[in-house]
C-alpha cells in the first residue's frame, strides 16, 4: 500500500513562511489570496495489505516522528 | 572530581566549545559520547545537548537526533536526578523528546539571529541559576533561526506558576511565546535555553555567566 502523510502548522501557530508567501504573491499582484500555510508531504510505500491496519500504523507514525503534535497537526491517506 | 559528558549527534557544531567551556570553568572531567552508544560513562554529575544542526534539522529540528540511542540513555539519567542541559539544538532536541514541554518554531521575522542578548534571570533559584545569586541580568549570545518557543497558554501559564521559566529575553529576538529563553522541568533537572552558556565562559568572550551556569549544576552534584 501507499501512504501519503501531510503535516501543516495548526491553526493558531503563526507560520511565517506562509506569511512571507503571502506576502509575495500579494506584491506579484495576487491580491486575493489569503491564509497561506506551509506544510510538508511525506510519502512512502507499506508492505501490509490491510488498509485499516496501515491507517492505525501511519497514524502512530505520526504521533511519534512524523509530526510534532504540540505544533502540528496531520492528515494520512492510505491506498 | 565531578564529571560530564557531552553528547555529539551528526551535525552538532558547538560540541567542543561545550567541552572547553565546562573544562575551563568548572574544571569538571568531560567526555564526549556519541549519538549511537546505549549507555552514558558512569557517575555523571552533568550531561549537556551542544548546538549545531543534528541531522541537518530533517524533518524538524532535533526531531531525528530525539530518536537517537543516546537519548533513552539521557532520559533514565534525568530521571534518576542527574542534571541536564540542552542547548540551543539541545534544547530543541529536549522538546522533540518531550523531556521539555513546547517546541521551537522558525523565528518570527524569518531570520537567524546572532548576537549577545540581556536575559533576565526569572528563578535564581534552579540548581543551574543558584550561583548567580543576586544578580538578576546575565548577558550570554543566541545563534538561531528556530528559536521562536511555543507551548499553549495553558502550557505556558504552568511553567510560569511552577517557576519552571529559567531566563527570560529582556528583548526578545526571535517571537518566543512570553519571551522565554530558557525552561526547566516539573522536577528542575532539565534544562532547555536557546542562549549558548559555552559562548560566555572567559571575559574575552564578553561575559562569563555561561561560566556561573556550569558551576551551579555541578556544585549541587
Amino acid at each position: 500500500m501507499k501512504a501519503r502523510v501531510e503535516v501543516f502548522l495548526k491553526q493558531g501557530v503563526l507560520d511565517v513562511q506562509g506569511k512571507a508567501i503571502e506576502g509575495a504573491l500579494h506584491g506579484l499582484g495576487f491580491g486575493d489570496v489569503s491564509g497561506v500555510r506551509v506544510g510538508k508531504t511525506i510519502e512512502f510505500d507499506l508492505g501490509s495489505a490491510d488498509r485499516a491496519a496501515a491507517e492505525a500504523e501511519v497514524k502512530a507514525m505520526c504521533e511519534r516522528l512524523l509530526a510534532n503534535t504540540v505544533i502540528e497537526g496531520y492528515r494520512v491517506e492510505v491506498a | 572530581m565531578t564529571k560530564a559528558a557531552v553528547v555529539v549527534f551528526p551535525g552538532s557544531n558547538c560540541d567542543r566549545d561545550c567541552k572547553t567551556a565546562i573544562e575551563r570553568s568548572t574544571g569538571a572531567k568531560v567526555e564526549m559520547v556519541w549519538h549511537q552508544e546505549s549507555e552514558l560513562p558512569d557517575g555523571l554529575d552533568l550531561v549537556v545537548l551542544p548546538g549545531g544542526f543534528s541531522y541537518g534539522d530533517y524533518l524538524r529540528c532535533g526531531a531525528m537526533a530525539a530518536q537517537s540511542p543516546v537519548m533513552r540513555a539521557v532520559s533514565d539519567a534525568a530521571d534518576r536526578g542527574v542534571a541536564v542541559v540542552g542547548i540551543c539544538n539541545g534544547f530543541q532536541i529536549l522538546a522533540e523528546a518531550q523531556m521539555l514541554p513546547g517546541a521551537l518554531l522558525r523565528n518570527a521575522a524569518l531570520k537567524y539571529v546572532c548576537r549577545a542578548v540581556g536575559l533576565d534571570v526569572v528563578n535564581a533559584q534552579t540548581r543551574f541559576t543558584a550561583g548567580f545569586a543576586g544578580q538578576r541580568e546575565v548577558t550570554m549570545t543566541v545563534g538561531n533561526g528556530e528559536g521562536n518557543f511555543f507551548a499553549d497558554e495553558a502550557t505556558l501559564d504552568r511553567l510560569e506558576g511552577e517557576g519552571q521559566v529559567v531566563f527570560r529575553y529582556k528583548e526578545n529576538p526571535n517571537g518566543s511565546a512570553r519571551a522565554i529563553a530558557g525552561i526547566v522541568n516539573a522536577k528542575g533537572n532539565v534544562l532547555g535555553m536557546m542562549p549558548h552558556p559555552d559562548r560566555a565562559f572567559e571575559a574575552e568572550l564578553g561575559s562569563t555567566d555561561g561560566a556561573t551556569l556550569f558551576q551551579s549544576a555541578l556544585a549541587s552534584a
